[in-house]
């Protein structure tokens, strides 16, 4: 029903000639794809052909052997690695929630949203520790950040509840809260809704593109359920065994021969 | 005092500017946003409406015409409402959960142009309604979220509205004031549809009088203040959450509070902390359902404590409150009790300041409603309907007896027909029916009497007791008395059970249907390690049939002692395999049972526990909340419950 009419920019991210081996297993071989300002990037194929490695290589995780990436930073400027740094990937607007969840689980919704501000922080451990002077109102300032993002989410019942204790689907959406608490430019989701039912799916997919249109976030994700990655994504890359068979809008992906054989499967 | 009533405004409108001159500092609305409170007071209020009323007059919107209000309690939606009233329109509140194709027919009923609604969700059904309806020309939005692509015409943010409003008060600043001068208090100030449990909704026809006029008995009678904080945490388009948030708000000059989200209010309702509060029984044996799952996780010792405490508040909490004697000693061990146990209750409740607590739409059970009242809460059962807005009897402090609904108030002239309906007539009575002569022919006789389709009688004391449904009440095959509602609500009392139909007119035996409560049962097989994966399956246990049946025994085993209905005990009973859904009729809205839909849609399953079968096969079509549909099918076994032999009660 809407006319997902969004200025899709110019390439924010280029990966060029990526291969990437642990020891004798090749997990990606000379892979090259582009992602746009903008818009919502899916990564799909079979178990096994590379995905999680390919968002790992983006965000600093794994070193590729060869290649290069290519990412403009918030700042506008094109800065070129042939590998990235989880630290310096963050620093650079880069944020990405996890195919296992990766949260605190004892520490509540709340706190572990915080935790996503922490690299925004500036005052020193010992202000913060004691909150007093300059570290107490940079606090409530992020504070009041994260509330938006515990409200965008629709989260607010589950505010101080430790994480622990709360359902599958709401975790994967705190997990997002925290990478959004980073104000990403590049939003990397590793299967967002890996063992979802229908609605908590329906819900994540708004958020994600909620998300994108509210906050004009670059989103790449990881999907297998094909109804989703067709109906959210603008363009799609497809690997297979740690190399690219097929790239372009869902329609394209969906004829291309290539990919049906090895991972849609024939339509009866 | 007539004096000093006859100076009051008399429409909505001029009292919002009556509140906003006399205690324009006074909070009227308060919403959690973002985690804080955030407070409108009236004089705050009252410049909102102003604006909001111009842009709603430049928009086209004139005297008379209808929009739609449609959301959950915020603050704007109560600001729509009073500027529609104030340029002498009506507003419709509507359900937000009801999907687009329910809402089609109040549309085209209504004949409305325009719609006020909260978010991306109810663009889309209006935009969906407005595929059939194409009169609907203008949909304003109070949240942007998700909707900055649509470019449908006729759409419009809030923000906007209001500021086509500024645009026009700099020009006639008086406009809005002028306009609630032309507003007469016979004017329609709402329509509210009632779900019905048969056939169409019906629009029923409010005036500012009329609502204002029960708003004050209430007010009244009660003594409430402008310090009262409610909370505002039922749809509005419910008559009974807009008489406590909005026409009595309006009339008494209290404050009223607005959730942060629906899933945050028993939260919220710590915080705020009610004095005056209005509650379904669902939400009651809701909140103590939950108490009680977790007195059972507790530690012996916490158990053994609430267990004991509870038993000396069942005994002596209500004879306390209505203020009756009561032994030293038991006084003494209810104030330790007090500390102890209902207290922190209460708190835990969100009911720590509550003067007073109402509770109406259903009967409640009993033993529910005993135990509020002897942990210290004023819970008092009133009646009312739409077609009366609301207030008809209220139970008087100090003189509240369970099992009936009080005494008429101030104004209510009632009688009961032979057949045992109730009959009344007040200054609240529905104007009628929206263009439905032959529907307010039905209720509204010549003599200006209101059928109310209760049957009941006044007792000695000349409180009202409702039996049940005029048309519920039947006769089992022996000729003997069957009341279903109130075998259901003896059930429905065990926090196991959700939900229970009974059916036995013209039968032999009485048999149920029966909802389990899925976080209760859920909870229960948890604590003994029995596995389930869903609903259906959880419904499904063996274990969970022994429990239930349990339940049905205990019930009949009561029902024995009765001497008119000894005979409804229940023989069979089985367990659904879904819950029963608004979405698929068998519920109203407003969540009561629509008997004749369930017995004619279960009817396979109806006959098989007349039949003497053991399990029944069926398969039912669902509808999810977005429209689609979907099948589910199981296998339910049949079970019989164990009877007793007719006792009556000892005296």
């Amino acid at each position: 029903m809407t006319s997902r009419d969004r200025h899709i920019g110019d390439v924010v991210l280029k990966v060029e000639n990526i291969s990437l081996a642990f020891g004798g297993v090749k997990a990606l071989t000379d892979v090259t794809f582009d992602v746009r300002e903008h818009e919502v990037r899916a990564i799909i194929g079979p178990n096994g052909a590379g995905k999680s490695s390919m968002l790992n290589v983006i965000n600093g995780v794994y070193t590729p052997q060869v290649g290069r990436i290519t990412f403009r930073g918030a700042d506008g400027k094109q800065l070129s690695f042939d590998h990235m740094s989880p630290r310096r990937a963050a620093e650079m607007g880069i944020a990405r929630t996890f195919q296992s969840l990766a949260l605190f689980k004892g520490m509540s919704v709340l706190d572990n949203i915080m935790t996503g501000r922490n690299l925004r922080m500036k005052s020193n451990i010992l202000l913060q520790a004691v909150r007093i002077g300059p570290a107490l109102a940079e606090e409530l300032e992020h504070r009041a950040f994260v509330e938006q993002i515990i409200d965008f989410l629709e989260i607010q019942a589950y505010r101080k509840t430790p994480v622990g204790r709360l359902p599958y689907g709401l975790q994967k959406r705190v997990d997002l809260g925290r990478a959004l608490a980073m104000q990403p430019t590049l939003l990397l989701l590793d299967e967002p809704m890996a063992g979802m039912n229908v609605e908590e799916k329906e819900d994540m997919c708004r958020f994600i593109l909620d998300v994108n249109d509210e906050f004009g976030t670059t989103i790449v994700l990881i999907e297998h359920d094909m109804g989703v990655v067709m109906d959210i994504s603008d363009r799609v890359v497809v690997l297979d065994y740690g190399k690219k068979i097929g790239d372009g809008t869902p329609d394209e992906v969906r004829s291309n021969q290539a990919v049906i054989d090895a991972y849609l499967g024939v339509e009866h | 005092m007539a004096q000093a009533q006859a100076s009051l405004p008399e429409t909505f409108p001029r009292l919002l500017l009556y509140h906003a001159q006399w205690r324009d500092k006074h909070p009227a609305l308060r919403e959690k946003d973002l985690g804080i409170w955030q407070t409108w007071t009236w004089s705050q209020v009252a410049d909102e409406v102003r604006k909001l009323a111009a842009g709603l007059h430049v928009q086209g919107f004139r005297r008379g015409d209808h929009v739609a209000i449609i959301g959950e309690n915020r603050p704007r939606m109560y600001f729509a409402m009073m500027a529609a009233q104030s340029l002498g329109g009506v507003p419709v509140p509507m359900y937000q959960d009801a999907i687009a194709a329910e809402m089609v027919y109040v549309f085209h009923n209504a004949e409305i142009g325009y719609a006020i609604v909260e978010n991306q969700e109810q663009v889309d059904k209006m935009l969906e309604v407005r595929e059939q309806h194409p009169a609907l020309k203008h949909i304003y939005y109070d949240d942007p979220r998700g909707l900055r692509h649509y470019t449908q015409e006729g759409l419009l943010p809030y923000e906007q509205l209001v500021k086509l409003g500024e645009g026009l008060l700099q020009v006639q600043p008086k406009f809005v004031d002028e306009e609630i001068e032309k507003g007469s208090p016979d004017d329609t100030a709402a329509l509210f549809y009632t779900s019905g449990t048969t056939g169409k909704p019906k629009g029923v026809v409010q005036t500012h009088r009329s609502l204002i006029d029960r708003a004050r008995a209430c007010t009244e009678m009660e003594k409430l203040t402008v310090y009262e904080d409610v909370l505002a945490y039922l749809p509005l388009a419910w008559i009974g959450q807009n008489i406590f948030s909005y026409a009595q708000a309006l009339v008494t000059g209290y404050t009223v509070n607005c959730p942060e989200s629906p899933s945050t209010v028993t939260n919220d309702l710590r915080e705020i902390g009610p004095t005056y509060y209005f509650a379904p029984p669902r939400v009651f044996e809701g909140l103590l359902t939950q108490v009680m799952i977790r007195m059972e996780d507790a530690g012996r010792l916490k158990q053994k404590m609430f267990h004991y405490f509870m038993d000396v508040a069942k005994r002596v909490g209500a004879d306390i409150l209505d203020g009756k004697p009561v032994p030293f000693g038991d006084r003494l061990l209810y104030r330790i009790g007090d500390l102890l146990v209902y207290g922190p209750l209460r708190n835990v409740l969100g009911m720590s300041r509550i003067k007073v607590a109402y509770t109406a739409g259903e009967a409640i059970g009993p033993d529910l409603f005993s135990f509020y009242r002897s942990i210290g809460i004023n819970l008092k059962q009133l009646y009312g309907s739409t077609e009366t807005a609301v207030f008809v009897c209220i139970q008087q402090n100090g003189r509240v007896k369970p099992d009936t609904v009080g005494p008429p108030i101030a104004g209510v002239e009632l009688k009961i027909k032979d057949n045992g309906e109730i009959l009344l007539k007040s200054p609240g009575l529905l104007k009628e029916y929206y263009k439905n002569p032959e529907a307010t022919a039905e209720v509204l006789d010549s003599e200006g009497w209101y059928h109310t389709g209760d049957a009941g009688f006044l007792d000695a004391d000349g409180d009202l007791k409702i039996i049940d449904r005029a048309n519920d009440v039947g006769k089992l095959a022996d000729g003997t008395l069957f009341a279903p509602k109130y075998i259901e609500n003896k059930l429905k009392f065990f926090p196991f059970i959700k939900e229970a139909v009974a059916f036995g007119h013209g039968r032999e035996q009485a048999t149920a249907f029966i909802n389990i409560d899925f976080e209760a049962v859920g909870n229960w097989a948890e604590r003994r390690g029995l596995p389930y994966a869903g609903y259906i399956d959880l419904a499904g246990k063996p274990e969970v049939l022994d429990l239930i049946a349990e339940c049905v025994e205990k019930v009949n085993a009561d029902l024995a002692t009765d001497d008119k209905l000894a005979n409804s005990q229940i023989h069979r009973f089985l367990i659904l395999h879904k819950e029963l859904d608004p979405d698929d009729d068998e519920l109203t809205r407003t969540r009561k049972v629509r008997r004749r839909f369930v017995q004619d849609k279960y009817s396979v399953l109806v006959d098989a526990m007349y039949t003497g079968k053991q399990e029944q096969f069926i398969e039912t079509q669902v509808k999810f909340e977005d429209g689609r549909t979907g099948k589910i099918s199981a296998t339910l076994k049949i079970r019989d419950a164990k009877v007793f032999a007719p006792m009556a009660k000892a005296a």
